[in-house]
């Protein structure tokens, strides 16, 4: 049955079909006639935000917390210009994002006309795929495939520019029910020979090491993970971007490998004689020096994306597709094989690692650390037996919540990885809120991001989202600082904000928020407690310590193993004579 | 190493600026690059001349391939294709030295499509080898002015490209 309608309405209804409920969005000239069929739409709520790219970093805060994608709508021009971070952004970390943005009509497409911007030219390189739509007819066809290429395989953002003739136009809607695409056939079953090899290699290894990343979260895979650690008794490190890809109080659960990672977790991965890798990308803030990056070790690396195999480390037993199914695929085959677990020796070099190097920051005297802050987050949240969502800013506030914030479960950590996209956890946490309306949602910010996009509050507010931004106000940009101290020579340049400019109690309560200050470690439970219990969006300005730097922190281009800070100790390398070790070694 | 690409893509508006874009965005430089609609219409195929070492070549197709828009991609065999370019010659061919430009065209079993008071233009058709053979020589006479195609070519035999 086909129905003659307008572009804009047919937009609509498609995402209708897609089952879309919230959206997130921004009007302008072009497309008023897709916000006048809007309108009409009971059933899609719009969240109206302050900016573009709060849009933006919204539906990808909503596609992280609930696996659905995140649907956002602005005007051509500048209002599509202004989420190009965003797009950039779910581009890098793998976020199942479908961007409308309005267009010139297709007859002054190329004149410069007003708010004209070649918005697909310029997100080319940062989208999944893009269209521009030149007739209405096309439109039901490419929102099903644009819905479909966001969602599957490798998921990543996919951008529709929709002149707004094209909304105006009409169209004969049926909404299909598959898509034609040719060029576009992702791998989810794993080869079985492939399989079979990595079987045979973790059956076999004493020092196996099970490094996991934001691909177990996209197939949510967690389970078969946690199947597959126990089963073999496999140490565990979750990258950023796996972050509740793991049980973190399991006992097999080691850190964060990289740059900020634990010395424990970065010697394991020195030390690994085969290490599996599980949707990840071997990023260099994870691997450091490339070549002292698991150099003892055998590599499987099970990805959906082929170009991510062999691109930055050489892999020995490649497993292109889905993690779910290929994780799951090796339960069986390792459970066929009746293998056992051998890493009984090697878990105790780590325990002992553990002991001897723990993650740790000094006691208080007056003034509040960061790192309990993010704590007592945690234990607060526990307390009054609330599911704690927590999302980012980007810098120290960002690597202190990895380091401490001790997460159970996916989806309920939401940063920027690949991008490092200061001022996108606030807008995030408005949509993860938006998603999941139950949870507790706490963005853990800095003074300097949280700025970036402050105007939200009126977001969050309006839209009853009772987010709560907890400022780690260090009075800088906490990392530049550290960089700045650590290897410019204490040069501050340019990385000083004045810690009570603006007064962020009083900019909560100019939007009609809650805003609460903790000066003392004292004041901090205090807080914590009374923002979480406010009925609306809180922010809690939290003076701390100034100049703590993030640690230990391995230095950029160095090798994982040599790390600054934290308790002293020495290279792995240089370990070797450990008795422990030697059992694992023999 | 000089590699020829074969890449089948689907003929729609902005594919190729996807596919070029790709390679300046990864570093690669293209030497030559050849568009056309092949015997379906619905489809181009772009032939890509592109010096690469294997490894990053190896990345550029995998990255190749994540195009929602390209089918299909074929490194050719040299040994295992055959190639040609076109290229148009305006060469300097006063009338005392016209004859000895008609002389070379001939050699190179190549045609002269317009003729000028003191230039005539050349087209010739053959490999690569070949056509840069005859460059050589015609530059001793004065080449005004020189385009060409870029290299188009297929697998041999029944082989697909």
């Amino acid at each position: 049955m086909t129905q003659r309608i307008t572009g804009a309405e047919a937009l609509v209804k498609a995402l209708q079909a897609e089952g879309v409920d919230i959206m997130f969005g921004y009007p302008g000239g072009v497309v008023l006639p897709i916000y006048d069929a809007l309108y009409d739409a009971e059933d899609i709520k719009h969240v109206l935000v302050r900016h573009e790219q709060g849009a933006i970093h919204a539906a990808d805060g909503y596609a992280r917390a609930t696996g659905r994608p995140g649907v956002a709508l602005v005007t051509s021009g500048p209002g599509a210009t202004n989420t190009v971070t965003g797009i950039a952004n779910a581009y890098m970390d793998s976020i199942p994002l479908v961007v409308f943005t309005g267009q010139v009509a297709t007859s002054v497409i190329g004149t410069d006309a007003f708010q004209e911007s070649d918005i697909t030219g310029i997100t080319m390189p940062i989208t999944k795929h893009n269209y521009l739509v030149k007739d209405a007819a096309e439109l039901p066809e490419v929102i099903k495939e644009a819905f479909h290429i966001a969602t599957t395989g490798r998921p990543g953002p996919v951008l529709i520019d929709v002149p707004v003739d094209v909304s105006k136009g009409e169209v004969d809607f049926a909404y299909p029910e598959t898509v034609n695409l040719p060029g576009y056939k992702p791998t989810y079953r794993g080869h079985a020979k492939q399989i079979k090899q990595a079987s045979n290699l973790i059956a076999k290894a004493r020092k196996p090491l099970l490094y996991v990343g934001g691909g177990v979260i996209a197939s949510g895979a967690a389970r078969e993970v946690k199947e597959l650690a126990e089963l073999m008794q496999l140490p565990v490190t979750c990258t950023l971007m796996g972050k509740g890809a793991f049980p973190e109080d399991h006992h097999l659960f080691i850190g964060m490998p990289g740059m900020h990672g634990a010395k424990y977790t970065n010697y394991s991965i020195t030390e690994t004689d085969l290490l599996i890798g599980v949707g990840v990308r071997f990023d260099d803030r994870v691997t450091g020096k490339l070549s002292a990056f698991a150099s003892k070790a055998k590599v499987i690396h099970v990805d959906i994306d082929p170009a991510e195999i062999g691109k930055n480390k050489p892999v020995d037993v490649p497993i292109v597709g889905d993690a779910r199914h290929i994780v799951a695929a090796l339960v069986e085959e390792l459970r066929k094989m009746d293998a056992a677990p051998r890493t009984d020796a090697w878990m105790r070099a780590i325990d002992d690692w553990r002991n001897r190097f723990p993650l740790h920051y000094s006691g208080e005297t007056g003034t509040i650390m960061p790192q309990r802050v993010v704590q007592r987050i945690d234990a607060i949240a526990n307390e009054m037996g609330r599911e704690l969502i927590v999302c980012t800013e980007v810098g120290q506030n960002q690597m202190w919540a990895m380091q401490f914030h001790t997460c159970r479960s996916p989806r309920t950590w939401v940063s920027s990885g690949g991008l490092g996209t200061m001022g996108f956890g606030f807008p995030a946490s408005i949509g993860a809120q938006a998603g999941r309306p139950d949870a507790l949602v706490v963005d853990i910010a800095g003074d300097g991001s949280f700025q970036m996009v402050s105007q939200e509050l009126a977001t969050a507010k309006v839209h009853d989202l009772p987010v709560k931004v907890v400022i780690l106000n260090n009075g800088y940009l906490g990392m530049v600082r550290q960089w700045q101290e650590l290897f410019y020579g204490k040069r501050y340049s340019q990385s000083v904000l004045p810690q009570d400019c603006p007064d962020f109690v009083k900019l909560a309560e100019a939007y009609g928020c809650f805003g609460v200050r903790a000066e003392k470690p004292e004041d901090v439970d205090q807080a914590l407690a009374a923002a979480f219990a406010y009925d609306g969006p809180a922010v809690v300005d939290c003076r701390v310590e100034a100049e703590e730097c993030v640690f230990p922190m391995v230095a950029p281009g160095g090798s994982i193993d040599e790390m600054l800070g934290g308790i002293p100790g020495c290279p792995v390398s240089e370990m070797l004579d450990d008795e422990l070790l030697e059992e694992v070694w023999e | 190493m000089q590699h020829t690409l074969s890449v089948l893509v689907e003929n729609k508006p902005g594919v190729l600026t996807r596919v070029t874009a790709l390679f300046s965005r990864r570093g690669f430089n293209i030497d030559s690059l050849a568009v056309g609609v092949t015997e379906d219409p619905t489809l181009s195929r772009i032939t890509m001349v592109v010096s690469a070492a294997d490894v990053p070549l190896e990345q550029i197709t995998k990255q190749l391939h994540k195009l929602v828009n390209v089918l299909k991609i074929n490194d050719l065999d040299p040994a295992e294709m055959v190639d040609r370019e076109l290229v148009l010659f305006k060469v300097n061919a006063p009338p005392d030295r016209r004859h000895e430009v008609i002389e070379v065209t001939n050699v190179f079993r190549a045609k002269i499509i317009d003729v000028g008071k003191n230039s005539l233009t050349i087209e010739a058709t053959g490999t690569s080898e070949k056509l840069a053979a005859m460059e050589d020589l015609l530059r001793a006479y004065g080449i005004k002015e020189m385009a060409r195609t870029g290299r188009i070519a297929l697998a041999r035999g029944s082989r697909e490209s």
